[in-house]
């Protein structure tokens, strides 16, 4: 009885280690791509001997050193960036009950870029994932302002303050730039507004996989509490939810966790959008399964669309945020005329 | 300590206007209770007060002797259930998912998947509303009388002593108003408590064991269904005219509503 109740939908295992597979075939692949040429089996035994699985690795060590200090960190940034901004939109539309809902389409991104920006530009380098952070945060406190004074939270209403908090957090950041920035950091801020990923290293690496497993752990343990959410805050607390504290708790997990994405990859947009979008096709809305499937598939997506931004145009490279809004905004427009007929 | 929901003086007010004024009234567990009254009387606000989704600014409201506004959320919602009234959803889930929803005060943090037993209650309360086949069906492509039955299964399935319910059988066909207060009145039998508001007061009087008239935010009648409708409660409360006849065999009241020539 039960195995036959289950039977309409794949298991999380199923699922986890399919997908599981392909992150990791992806990253192994996603190094071979570059000027110069590297075949998987070398990527395999460059990683099993730093790993400490093979003693000699039989990789020269120009081609070890291409692998491990100049590919890989960026490939790993690529899925932590993607995992956590899939997690990110998956939480942020169970909560707002909002399917557009997206960090980047309600402002969180531009006011995480504000917040990096001047803190960069006070010489506060640094702490660049703390002013991200409070920018995000602020960014995400003036939109539900807003789409409160637009007269309540309708998807359309939410995606109009946005639009306008963006603007606004955008104009700031301009203005940031052209008061104070110069020459060379100029052009690097703007690279990086648009989202790019060029340049990650081991450190940026590790802060962007610590940030993205920190918050998404709790996270994932929360699935079962945004299910209650999906027929509303008082259906939520008749099912034993504790809608206020979980509803601040995620909003500022979402936040902390965009300014900390933010802050390495620049406003990568509609990431957070489509995957979750994707992965429900599939999982249904149950968060349990749609929240992890979310993130290894978020992983495996921006490491190819980084892949495709950095060889596609090779030796030239397009920002990342161009590609992913080149495959988002047609389905942004999809998701938002099927809610239109819905409702 | 009473074996029910005891409601004793319970006052709320909303944005500066009083919308419960002291009310008392009590719903007994093995019978069907309805909580009538024309629209704006309190009657949503008053059953959300019971679970502590609106505040009160006095009185207590307790079930069998327990605090319920008070008690830890989760502890509550493995006493008591609540069908709201519910509009356009978008959620991907199927019916089962939905009534599986039901399950969530039952099942731990760490659990990955519902346990057999959560499973078994499930398809009980889906053949309860009579709603099983439709188990894998996607519950936004259903009919509003289809979405409503699956939303009282999604109560059941909390296997609440205390059920509460705001027009339950709003969207459903004549058939299916029955079919629900039927089944209402079968669980309250096996010994819950059921308050449910209802608008349909021939429906109400037809199946509940005790009625509680709710008017501009006081109780001004409760007791057994003959004993309060009367035509002049039903002038004063419905501003309507009215005479009450006998159901041929069950001898019920029923309400024929005398119209202006």
């Amino acid at each position: 009885m039960t195995s036959a109740a289950a039977s309409k939908r794949p298991r999380l295992i199923t699922l986890s280690v399919a997908l599981g597979l392909l992150l990791a075939g992806s990253i192994i692949f996603a190094v071979t791509f570059g000027p110069a040429d590297i075949a998987p089996l070398e990527v395999w035994q460059t990683i099993a001997h730093h790993l400490g699985l093979i003693a000699d690795s039989p990789v020269g060590r120009l081609r070890n050193a291409i692998i491990w200090e100049l590919r890989l960190p960026r490939v790993l940034v690529a899925a932590g960036v993607g995992a956590g901004l899939a997690l990110c939109g998956a939480v942020m539309q169970a909560l707002t009950r909002n399917p557009l809902a997206d960090p980047y389409l309600l402002g969180l991104s531009s006011g995480a870029s504000l917040g990096a920006v001047a803190f960069l530009l006070a010489g506060a380098a640094l702490y660049m994932p703390i002013g991200a952070f409070l920018g995000a945060a602020g960014a995400m406190l003036l939109t539900l302002l807003v789409t409160r004074l637009l007269g309540g939270a309708t998807p359309s209403r939410a995606i109009l303050a946005g639009i306008a908090i963006s603007s606004l957090a955008a104009a700031a950041t301009s203005f940031l730039i052209f008061w104070s920035a110069t020459g060379d950091s100029y052009r690097e801020i703007l690279s990086w507004l648009m989202g790019s990923l060029s340049g990650s290293v081991w450190s940026d690496a590790g802060i962007v996989i610590v940030a993205t497993l920190f918050v998404g752990l709790p996270v994932l343990l929360s699935g079962r509490s945004l299910d209650a959410f999906v027929f509303g805050d008082a259906a939520a607390a008749t099912l034993g939810v504790d809608v206020a504290r979980l509803r601040w708790l995620l909003l500022a997990a979402t936040a902390l966790l965009t300014g900390v994405l933010v802050s390495i990859g620049g406003a990568i947009g509609f990431v957070g959008l489509i995957v979750p979008h994707i992965v429900r096709l599939v999982t249904g809305s149950r968060h349990r399964l749609l929240l992890p499937i979310s993130m290894l598939v978020g992983a495996s997506f921006m490491i190819w669309t980084d892949t495709a931004a950095r060889s596609l145009f090779a030796p030239r490279e397009l920002p990342v945020g161009i590609i992913t809004a080149l495959i988002g905004a047609p389905i942004f427009l999809l998701v938002l005329l099927r809610y239109r007929r819905a409702t | 300590m009473s074996a029910g929901l005891d409601i004793t003086d319970v006052s709320a007010t909303a944005g500066g206007e009083s919308i419960l004024n002291g009310v008392t009234m009590r719903a007994l567990p093995g019978s069907l209770t309805g909580l009538i009254g024309p629209n704006g009387a309190g009657k949503s606000t008053l059953l959300r007060a019971t679970l502590g989704l609106v505040p009160t600014t006095s009185g207590t409201i307790t079930f069998v002797g327990n605090d319920l506004p008070a008690m830890p959320r989760r502890n509550r919602a493995r006493v008591a259930a609540f069908v709201e009234q519910i509009g356009a959803n978008e959620a991907q889930l199927t019916a089962r998912e939905v009534v599986m929803l039901g399950r969530i005060p039952f099942q731990s943090v760490w659990q990955a998947e519902p346990s057999p037993e959560d499973e078994q209650i499930v398809t009980e309360a889906i053949a309860a509303v009579d709603m099983s086949g439709f188990e894998h069906r996607q519950y936004n492509t259903m009919s509003g009388g289809e979405q409503q039955r699956l939303q009282i299964a999604r109560a059941l399935a909390q296997q609440p002593r205390l059920l509460l319910l705001d027009e339950p059988t709003n969207h459903l066909d004549v058939h299916a108003q029955l079919t629900a207060l039927n089944l209402l009145r079968t669980r309250a039998q096996s010994g819950a408590t059921v308050l449910l508001a209802l608008h349909d007061l021939n429906l109400a009087a037809a199946f509940c064991d005790a009625l509680v008239v709710l008017h501009q935010g006081r109780v001004v009648a409760q007791g057994a269904p003959q004993d309060v409708l009367t035509p002049a409660l039903l002038r004063t409360v419905y501003n309507v005219d009215a005479t009450l006849v006998s159901h041929p065999t069950s001898g019920r009241p029923m309400i024929a509503y005398n119209l202006p020539a």
